[in-house]
């Protein structure tokens, strides 16, 4: 759709649920799908929070957005990050997020789970190669 | 590619601003704006913080954002510039992009 | 130089709007260009034309259409995020069933992708928001 390809991140820094930010900067991702540009999500802070699995929230009367992020791998999202020393001040390990699969379209190639999680200076290193940075 | 981060939030409210701090690499500039200028003023417990930062990053107080909350430079950690709306205009323009850590 | 402004809360419960529209004003006095003002959660609400705020403060949404109308700026409300908060024009009345629009006739109704693109075809993306 556009002849102009940036390398975009989104920058996740909130927990889902407590606010709207999480659901609403996924749905920015899943419009964003059809503008093919190069696409990287970074969760830091509260907002490794998000991949979190088992998400319940039929106590709470909310929609469970969470089975979205299971499908990135369908909207043009093949680099998810998320940052170590978040997780671990959070007590959280990989195991308690969920897993995201992705195909590429052109080379079929399957990989099983692009979540991947990056040391600090990882991190700053992928928020310097961004050219543009959606915050929410 | 030198990136132009803006704090909004008070360090004691947020975690805002460790995390810039944290991620900001060699050359960044920070603009510390709305209730984010409070880290800007000497004497508070995160000007080591912010102190360290200035050893690798420009930090800037949005001006306006200060008066409003009753501080003038002369309250400031040695090494801050203060800039107005205009001057925020320019960092954004010098910068290669601005990126919001809210 | 291009700006693309997003701004992501409401009229008065933060600064985000009022820094939003200083940062967007000196953009312009500077003589450079603002591609699109998008407003996204929250920030729908700088556009409805029922706000009475107290005659000795700013009026927020007034003073985005002004420099709206002065400078010919794309001010877009996110149809989804509008949806949900009540932001209403004609369109939406018709096709949701509504008995009222509140939207400012500065401001215009439109879908995320309009900030992606806004995002594309500018210099800076700059977000306010809390």
């Amino acid at each position: 759709m556009s002849e102009v390809v940036k390398k975009f991140m989104y920058l996740n820094r909130k927990a889902p649920y407590g606010t709207i930010y999480a659901w609403e900067s996924l749905e920015v991702v899943l419009v964003g799908a059809a503008f093919d540009q190069e696409v990287s999500l970074m969760f830091v802070d509260d907002g490794v929070y998000q991949l979190v699995k088992g998400q319940d929230t039929a106590g709470i009367g909310m929609k469970n957005f969470s089975p979205t992020y299971r499908t990135l791998g369908d909207y043009e999202v093949k680099y998810i990050y998320v940052d170590a020393d978040s997780l671990a001040a959070r007590g959280l390990t990989q195991d308690d997020l969920v897993a995201i699969a992705y195909e590429d379209m052109d080379t079929e190639e399957e990989i099983e789970n692009i979540v991947e999680v990056v040391d600090a200076a990882r991190v700053t290193e992928i928020m310097d190669e961004s050219d543009v940075v959606f915050s929410f | 590619m030198s990136i132009l981060h803006t704090v909004n939030k008070s360090p004691f409210e947020r975690d805002s601003l460790a995390s810039c701090l944290k991620f900001a690499s060699e050359g960044a500039s920070v603009l510390l704006m709305e209730d984010g200028v409070y880290a800007a003023l000497a004497g508070s417990s995160v000007e080591s913080q912010v102190k360290a930062g200035l050893g690798k990053l420009s930090v800037y107080v949005l001006g306006p954002d200060l008066r409003a909350r009753g501080f003038r430079e002369d309250r400031l950690i040695d090494g801050i510039k203060v800039v107005d709306y205009a001057g925020f205009v320019d960092l954004a323009v010098e910068n290669d992009k601005v990126q919001a850590w809210l | 130089m291009k700006f693309a402004i997003q701004i992501n809360e409401g009229p008065y419960q933060h600064q985000a709007s009022d820094s939003a529209y200083f940062f967007t004003k000196n953009v312009l006095e500077k003589g450079h260009e603002v591609f699109r003002v998008f407003f996204y959660h929250d920030g729908v609400n700088n556009s409805t034309r029922l706000t009475t705020p107290p005659q000795d403060d700013r009026h927020i949404v007034n003073r985005w259409a002004e420099l709206g109308a002065k400078y010919d700026l794309d001010l877009v409300v996110c149809v989804a995020a509008a949806q949900r908060r009540g932001i209403v024009d004609d369109g939406e009345a018709k096709r949701n069933g509504k008995d009222a629009t509140n939207i400012h006739p500065k401001f215009r109704i439109s879908g995320l992708g309009q900030l992606v693109e806004a995002a594309i075809q500018s210099d800076r993306l700059v977000v306010f928001g809390d």
